[in-house]
Order: structure tokens, then sequence, then C-alpha cells
């Protein structure tokens, strides 16, 4: 099986790189969006800003080459941590006076990524640490084997937004309901971090790269 | 609901983990990539790895030995020690870290902590410092492994830190460091309140009761720790237990519910 791992930049990718071997299935590392075709399924990674990233992908050619995989091939595709939220049609990291209405996303699931105060949440930021999450009934594939309180680590500040509640899979509790995971299709995101999530994360990543689809 | 963390704290001086007293008299206590193995094994909840004498060569971070340790490691792992510029940050990124730890630099160039936030996110960002006490009250911060006063206060230190856009705060108190007398518990209330980021306690802690106390009465998000898992029998899964004792959320380990 050939998994793409996308490397526009940005990202902590050894450690993804690392958990992908770590369940013998060898990883590609993609740094160009020419690159991006003959692969079994694709992980685009993120940390940090998502403004920047956004760029990254903008700059880099992988907005068309991921449109083209991920809409023209039905390339599964999960999103990791920032790499999930840029599946989101609009970000609002970064949005000020000079850029109101945000940073557009990838829009491969309907929603906007806000920051966690303005949904409420009073608590420390940034949302840093291992938090258990909840299923949505029926568990989706993507979480076989892995029930309700499950620990996975997180750390961020901004949190997606569904358009659709029925795209969501996971939530955790951070004072505010938090989205944990999305899915439309054969598009999946977690806004954990499954490479640093140690025996759950590996349980995740297996159930992605082990589904029909890729 | 989220976890308290318990993290152990690897100092790692020319090839082996040390641990000292009062950040001075230091003690080999063994190499460092089986320690890494053996706590991923038992599923800490995350490593700090710090080089205590990179600031003082002025040598780039090691970042082979980064990559070498980053090979087993699936829990959050943050590098500190001699890191000066976003390029370095970058590196130690590829190699297997996902947080850095900044001290020394950070009092020479407050702005590396926004450029790093700024670059790479708030959350990759730990700033440490490393604090002791002032005659009359309150507390001076020292860099450089605690070999020179900064003559800055360690609270609006922490406030600057934050609104520069430190992500996290290592508080540590030299005096306490390798004492196993416990953290110094006002100090670590006193950053706490002070900030609205999570602050680990470090420095001090000697068994599990003190790790509770930094959680319930001081109010740190986590605690980290060498001595009590270098030289006494306790583990962070006992301390986890503890925590758990004294109704503190703790993570738990992996348990599938499939059939086998």
């Amino acid at each position: 099986m050939k998994v793409g791992v996308l490397d526009y930049g940005v990202g902590n990718l050894g450690s993804v790189l690392r958990a992908v071997e770590e369940l013998r299935v060898s990883p590609v590392l993609i740094s160009r969006a020419v690159d991006i075709h003959h692969n079994d399924c694709l992980i685009l990674p993120g940390v940090g800003n998502f403004v920047d990233c956004a760029r990254l992908l903008a700059e880099g050619g992988w907005i068309e080459a991921l449109r083209e995989e991920v809409l023209g091939y039905n390339r599964p595709l999960l999103g990791v941590c920032v790499g999930m939220q840029l599946l989101a049609d609009v970000g609002l990291e970064g949005a000020g006076p000079d850029n109101p209405a945000g940073t557009p996303g990838l829009g491969f699931v309907s929603g906007r990524v806000e920051h966690l105060s303005t949904l409420g949440c009073n608590l420390r930021m940034p949302h840093v640490g291992w938090n258990g999450i909840v299923n949505k009934v029926p568990r989706d594939s993507l979480f076989a084997g892995i029930p309700d309180g499950t620990d996975f680590y997180f750390v961020h500040s901004y949190a997606f937004v569904a358009d659709d509640p029925a795209d969501v899979l996971a939530t955790a509790d951070y004072g505010v309901p938090v989205t944990a995971a999305v899915r439309r299709g054969h598009v999946w995101g977690t806004q954990f971090h499954p490479e640093k999530s140690s025996k759950a994360g590996f349980r995740v990543l297996q159930n992605f790269l082990s589904g029909p689809q890729c | 609901m989220l976890k308290v963390r318990v993290i152990p704290t690897l100092l790692w001086k020319n090839f082996g983990l040390v641990k000292g007293t009062g950040f001075d008299s230091w003690r080999r206590v063994g190499p460092v990539l089986p320690a890494i193995k053996v706590y991923n094994q038992r599923e800490v909840d995350e490593l700090i790895l710090v080089d205590i004498v990179a600031h003082d060569t002025g040598d780039e971070p090691d970042f082979e030995s980064v990559n070498d340790f980053g090979q087993d490691c699936f829990v959050p792992l943050t590098v500190g020690g001699g890191i000066t510029n976003l390029v370095q940050v970058q590196r130690l990124l590829r190699a297997g870290a996902d947080k850095v730890s900044i001290n020394t630099a950070g009092y020479e160039n407050p702005g590396l902590i926004t450029e790093i936030a700024t670059r790479f996110g708030a959350q990759c960002v730990v700033a440490s410092i490393d604090v002791r006490a002032r005659e009359g009250g309150g507390w001076r911060c020292f860099s450089h492994a605690g070999g020179k006063d900064t003559g800055r206060d360690a609270i609006e230190w922490a406030r600057e830190l934050e609104s520069r856009g430190a992500g996290e705060i290592l508080i540590t108190s030299i005096e306490r460091d390798g004492l196993m007398v416990g953290y110094d518990l006002p100090l670590v209330e006193s950053v706490a309140r002070a900030v609205r980021i999570p602050v680990i306690a470090s420095g001090g802690a000697g068994n599990y009761e003190h790790m509770v106390a930094a959680v319930s009465e001081a109010g740190a998000s986590a605690v980290a720790a060498a001595s009590i898992f270098h030289f006494t029998e306790q583990t962070p899964a006992g301390a986890k237990a503890a925590l758990a004792a004294a109704g503190i959320p703790v993570r738990k380990s992996f348990q599938t519910d499939e059939p086998v």
C-alpha cells in the first residue's frame, strides 16, 4: 500500500512518518504537488497557524492537486490537527479588520474553524494534553475498537464547527464540546494527534489505513 | 475531560542523562535512548528533554541525536537547550520534536518567542522559567541553566512570555531542584494565577503527594519531575494512580473494546 504524507512546509513530519512506519506501512513523503498521484491514500499533517498553512498549500499548488485527487479520484484523505481544520470552508484564525471573512480552506467538509473562546470556552488556552473522546452513535470505522473515554493528545486553540452535525464523528469536552474528528465520505480529519497518542493513536491510523477505501 | 499530565524531565549532557541538585553537582544516570524507550513503552503522558550544556558551548542543537531519540517516541516530545533561531526550531520539529522549550534565548531575544509562535503556533512554544526566591518575597529569573541572574521578576516575566505568544510555561525552582522536598507551591500558584496558558510545575518533587499538591493546591496543569523517577522506586504510573486517588483526572492506558 502507498500512503502519501504531504510535505507542504509545515508539520511534525518526522512523527507522522514514524507512526505510519510503526504500522509496518512505508509512507511516501510527497514534497511536490505534482507527485501527489498514484498513492492509495493521503495524510495531510499540519501544525501551527491556519493562515500560514493555507498560504503554503496555495503557493505550492497543493489545493488543485488535492481537489483533483480527493474530489476527482475519490482518494481517501486524513487531515491531522491543522490538517483537519484545513478541510473546512473557512478558518477564522488571524481574522481581523483587514481580513474579516477569515481564510478559505479546502472546503472538503463544510464548516468553519473558530477560536475556542468564541465557542464559549473559558478554560486555559491552548487546549493541551490528553482528553477523552465521545463517539457518535453508531461509531465510525475510524474509531473501530476505540471506546468512549479513550484519551488522545490534543494541542490547539481553534476548533472545527461543522455545518452538518452528522459530519462530526467524535467530540471531547473542554468546557464546551470540541470537535475531535470529522468525516465526509472518504475524507476524515482528527483534531488530536494520532501520531502522538501512543497505542490509541496507532489504532486510529490503522483503522484509516485498513479501511476498504485505502 | 482534560487530564493532568505527569512529565518526566530528561536532562542531557554530553551523550548521557544527568541529574543534579540546585542545577549543580550533576550525576550521570544513564544513556538517553533506553530511557526514552522505556518511558514510551510505559506510555508516559509526555517527555521533556533538555540539553543543559548547549547554551554554554554555543553549538547548534544536536539534531542528529534528537532524530535518534524521536525514533521510539510516540508521545509528545519537548526539546530544549541552545535554541536561538527559527531554522533550528524547524529542524528540531523535523527531527521528531513536537514542541521546543525556550529559556536563555527568551531573555536575550524575547521576539524569538513571538516568531516561533507565529510560524509554528503557540502550542509549539514551551517557555521555561528558572527562578530563585528573592529576599523579601517574590522570585527572580535566572538564565544559562541557573548561572546568570537576569534581574527579572518571575511573575512579570511569565505574563510577558504569555503576551509574546508562549503556549505553556514550565516553572522551575532552582533551589528545590533535586532536593525532593516538594514543589514551591506559592511560586506555582502565583504563576498559574498570573497567566491563562497552562503551567507545568517543576523542581522539587519527591513523592506523589507533592504532585497532588501542585495540582490541587497550586493549580498546575501538569507536573514535571526527574529525581523521583531516577533515584526512587516511584514511577509515572504510580504518580498517576496517586493523582487519580486524589480525584484528579489522569490518562488511562488504551483498552480496546473489541472482542479478541
